[in-house]
């Protein structure tokens, strides 16, 4: 499906999305946190669309707010479409999980969770991945002060 | 006898630390088994004993010094890892190489992909107790080494690639020893064949081991061989074609069992398809420069920039989030055995413990390039 025809199903669904092409190469589809889920299951299960593979899912620190970042493809299809989804709260920013929509996500989030700090609702094992547990701070966030000074040499 | 009789113990789930030291992990991954009796219930990886913040030193450095971090990613497909990189950059750049680059680069991301592979069955045989498969593949795969130590000047972390082009030229041997290389391990790959692909005892211990299915292949993002034996069509180099790959002719390899033997079998006939892409484009290098040249130190224009390659474990991505500054915003490298990882337990969940080392082997994983 081209870009019109993605954007002309995701608003027949859902009209709490904004889209951008800018500064990518892929669609960029904009939704809040609450309604991020059912619009990722929408996507999947949809025959149109049919978005059965993630291909990246990453955090980014804005600095006025967080980001999560969703890579989708299609393998029966081949098209690609972004999601992303912002959180301006740095304390507790909270969005719900899609490990059950794709698995690779149970990996990817604790990734996010544990450098980023974004927790993930209903996921079913939010720990960290890589740092020990009792590591303070998330070293990806744009104000983690380094002070052991492993990164800032 | 009366069956209600005999003495039925009372059994419990217990767990057991399989690494990070354990042999058949290939690296400080540390796996925790529970088990009951000996079949595997559940297996639960740590991982970040060699996490490096590699994607947080990205955010430090400039374009140019990114490219040599990522060699320490995934150190079996270095050259396809750079070439990642280096492609990301000229894409945003809008950077278009000459051919003679091109080829080049694909030819040693073939020759590195066969490395790769050769390691891999050797270690592979030694995991399921066949020592010699270890010096074959090690012996076969020095030949490629040492063609790298002339052209590249590295035997593992080559660093050939730049953004703009290769570090320097080809070696003037490079094609004859390439050619004496095909010609040597056409004669040698059957014996790969022979020692395992046949042996009995291999296929009792591989096939029906460890099954991953298409739809679960597909939604744990496994790519690269593993996934391809699993029936998930998804080889960059056939759907999203870069550098040379969408002027030679070769099969994309697709398996339907998914299982250990399945994508045994995917990477035995990968290397067959390398060594026929090598074998038409080693005579046909365009002549042309080598490196364009670009500024001394790279800066971006602002935007979000996404490239994949295949390397020899799967799909590597490389997201470069750009201010326009002279390093990333953000950058993230979306390695292919983080995801690969990720089905090990829908993978080894009833099988005993010997079988995990099989799955453990046949889904070839690199630590660092899953520590990151």
């Amino acid at each position: 499906m081209d870009i019109e025809g993605l954007k002309n199903k995701i608003l027949s669904f859902s009209d709490e999305v904004e889209f951008s092409e800018e500064e990518s190469e892929f669609l960029n589809v904009k939704v809040n946190p609450e309604h991020l889920y059912s619009l990722a299951s929408f996507l999947k299960e949809n025959k149109d669309t049919a978005f059965d593979y993630m291909f990246c899912q990453t955090g980014v620190d804005w600095e006025e707010y967080l980001e999560v970042v969703y890579h989708l493809s299609s393998n029966t299809h081949k098209h690609n479409i972004v999601l992303r989804t912002q959180m301006t709260d740095r304390e507790n920013p909270t969005v719900d999980t899609v490990s059950n929509i794709w698995k690779t996500a149970e990996f990817h989030e604790r990734e996010i969770f544990d450098l980023l700090g974004i927790k993930f609702n209903n996921h079913p094992d939010m720990r960290r991945i890589f740092l020990d547990d009792d590591w303070e701070g998330y070293p990806l966030r744009k104000d983690y002060v380094d002070e052991v000074n492993i990164v800032d040499l | 006898m009366n069956t209600d009789t005999i003495h039925k113990p009372e059994t419990q789930e217990y767990f057991i630390n399989m690494g990070p030291q354990h042999p058949s992990t290939h690296g400080v991954l540390r796996l925790i088994l529970s088990l009951d009796g000996e079949i595997i219930k559940n297996v639960e990886p740590h991982l970040g004993y060699i996490h490096r913040s590699i994607e947080k030193m990205c955010e430090r450095d400039t374009y140019k010094m990114i490219v040599h971090l990522t060699d320490r990613m995934d150190y079996l497909s270095c050259h396809m890892n750079n070439e990642a990189v280096c492609l990301t950059v000229e894409k945003a750049l809008e950077l278009e190489v000459t051919e003679r680059i091109k080829v080049i680069r694909t030819l040693v991301s073939e020759l590195n992909r066969l490395s790769s592979h050769q390691l891999w069955w050797g270690v592979m045989g030694m995991d399921l107790g066949a020592i010699t498969s270890f010096l074959y593949g090690f012996r076969d795969r020095e030949m490629i080494t040492d063609i790298f130590e002339e052209t590249c000047g590295a035997r593992l972390t080559m660093n050939y690639n730049v953004p703009g082009g290769l570090m320097f030229d080809i070696h003037p041997n490079f094609q004859k020893r390439v050619k004496e290389f095909i010609t040597h391990f056409k004669k040698k790959l059957p014996e790969y064949d022979d020692l395992l692909s046949n042996n009995v005892i291999f296929k009792s211990r591989t096939e029906g081991v460890g099954i991953l299915s298409k739809e679960d292949a597909i939604s744990f993002g496994v790519t690269g061989p593993s996934g391809r034996a699993s029936g998930f069509s998804c080889d960059i180099r056939k759907h999203n074609p870069y550098s040379a790959y969408d002027r030679v002719n070769f099969k994309e390899i697709l398996y339907t069992k998914g299982d250990c033997f399945a994508r045994y079998k995917a990477r035995i006939d990968e290397m067959w398809e390398s060594m026929k892409i090598i074998e038409q484009l080693i005579d046909n290098i365009p002549e042309g420069s080598s490196r364009e040249t670009t500024r001394a130190v790279i800066k971006l224009p602002k935007g979000e920039f996404y490239q994949k390659v295949e390397t020899a474990r799967g799909e590597f991505g490389v997201y470069i989030i750009s201010d326009g500054k002279k390093s990333p915003y953000r950058l993230k490298f979306r390695s292919p055995g983080f995801s690969t990882l990720s089905a090990l337990n829908t993978m080894a969940k009833g099988c005993k413990i010997a079988d995990l080392v099989a799955i453990m082997s046949t889904i070839d994983l690199v630590i660092p390039d899953i520590d990151r």
